[in-house]
């Protein structure tokens, strides 16, 4: 069965329409790139998935079910800016995940976090974006989930950090989990995406598996991309 | 290991010459027993699906088989491993002598180059 399955969704902010008939199925064990330039509804669509906004009109099934409290149990979710009080420590943001989800693995995290050399007695508001960032992909890839969805996980950080985050959700996600990666940063992360999601201008307009799309188009996902959304 | 990728061709394609090349210069091993689909994806940075389409591809060759309950081996058909590395070596020496071409080097001449490198070591 799919795990995450879009029917005729819809959303709109008054009468302006964000996404418009949105379709897609997203299997077990699959790498998902969500690809759009700035504004064409990527995190308004991430977010009616982790039930945080209203449907306008259409459905949303996780393992067949409609999204509720149930599918935020399974669902890890990245958010593009965090929701975490930064006046409070590593260690205590570590509690609070702990109380707060039962799949999360406090030891896995604290082991990743070891290899970042980071003095968990540190509150949030003293370390760099990039750390920050760090740490928040660590919580979110700690949780036992069945999908992860990491909005613009990429954003504002330096090339390294970027590999250490490719290397975080390459080595962590559960084996028949998914992931979904929203970015416009997409050559960075192309070479780890099974299949690539197109959307522009609230519409889904391309749906491929990245290697088809690669051998199709004789170029990068990248440069498929930059051409077809040509300023 | 550490393969570098581009971003043009696909990627599974690039992993199975790649995985070649570790077969036919005998980094791996006749019979030796690979790593599992997992690890090898995290060694070369790659997704896990990618990695399995690249070891089916590499299996269809022949390079690689399965043994049920206990992995991936390399294949111990010395012969097969032999074959591949020829090709792969005529392929390298074709293309030189394309690109000697492209830049009005005949090969007769092209030899002569390939020489005088050989007797410059």
């Amino acid at each position: 069965m799919e795990l995450l399955k879009c029917i005729n969704l819809n959303k709109s902010f008054g009468n302006k329409k964000i996404l418009k008939d949105i379709n897609f199925t997203i299997p077990k064990g699959k790498i998902i790139g969500l690809l759009g330039k700035n504004g064409t509804g990527k995190s308004t669509l991430i977010k009616l998935i982790n039930d945080l906004l209203t449907i306008t009109s259409g459905e949303i099934l996780i393992n067949g079910e409609s999204i509720g409290v149930e599918s935020k149990k399974i669902i890890s979710y990245l958010p593009e800016r965090t929701y975490l009080d930064k006046s409070m420590s590593v260690d205590e943001v570590i509690t609070y995940f702990s109380e707060f989800y039962d799949n999360f693995d406090a030891k896995k995290a604290r082991k990743l976090l070891k290899d970042l050399d980071l003095d968990t007695t540190q509150k949030l508001s003293k370390m760099s974006k990039g750390m920050q960032e760090k740490v928040c992909l660590v919580l979110v890839m700690s949780r036992k989930a069945d999908l992860y969805i990491l909005d613009e996980p990429l954003g504002g950080v330096d090339p390294a950090t970027r590999d250490y985050i490719l290397d975080t959700i390459l080595s962590n996600f559960n084996e028949g989990a998914s992931v979904i990666i929203s970015t416009h940063l997409i050559s960075d992360i192309e070479r780890i995406l099974d299949e690539v999601i197109f959307i522009d201008d609230g519409k889904i307009i391309l749906t491929s598996s990245s290697d088809e799309l690669r051998e199709k188009e004789n170029a990068s996902i990248d440069e498929v991309f930059r051409r077809m959304f040509k300023c | 290991m550490k393969f570098d990728f581009d971003n043009n061709i696909p990627i599974y394609i690039q992993l199975v010459e790649q995985l070649k090349i570790y077969i036919i210069s005998g980094k791996f091993k006749p019979g030796d027993r690979m790593a599992s689909v997992r690890d090898l994806a995290f060694q070369t940075k790659v997704n896990p699906n990618t990695m399995q389409k690249a070891l089916v591809e590499l299996e269809n060759l022949g390079l690689i088989y399965t043994e049920r309950t206990n992995g991936k081996f390399v294949t111990t058909d010395e012969k097969l491993i032999k074959k591949y590395r020829n090709e792969y070596a005529s392929n390298l020496s074709k293309q030189y002598f394309y690109n000697m071409k492209n830049i009005g080097i005949n090969e007769k001449e092209a030899i002569e180059y390939l020489k005088n490198i050989g007797g410059n070591k």
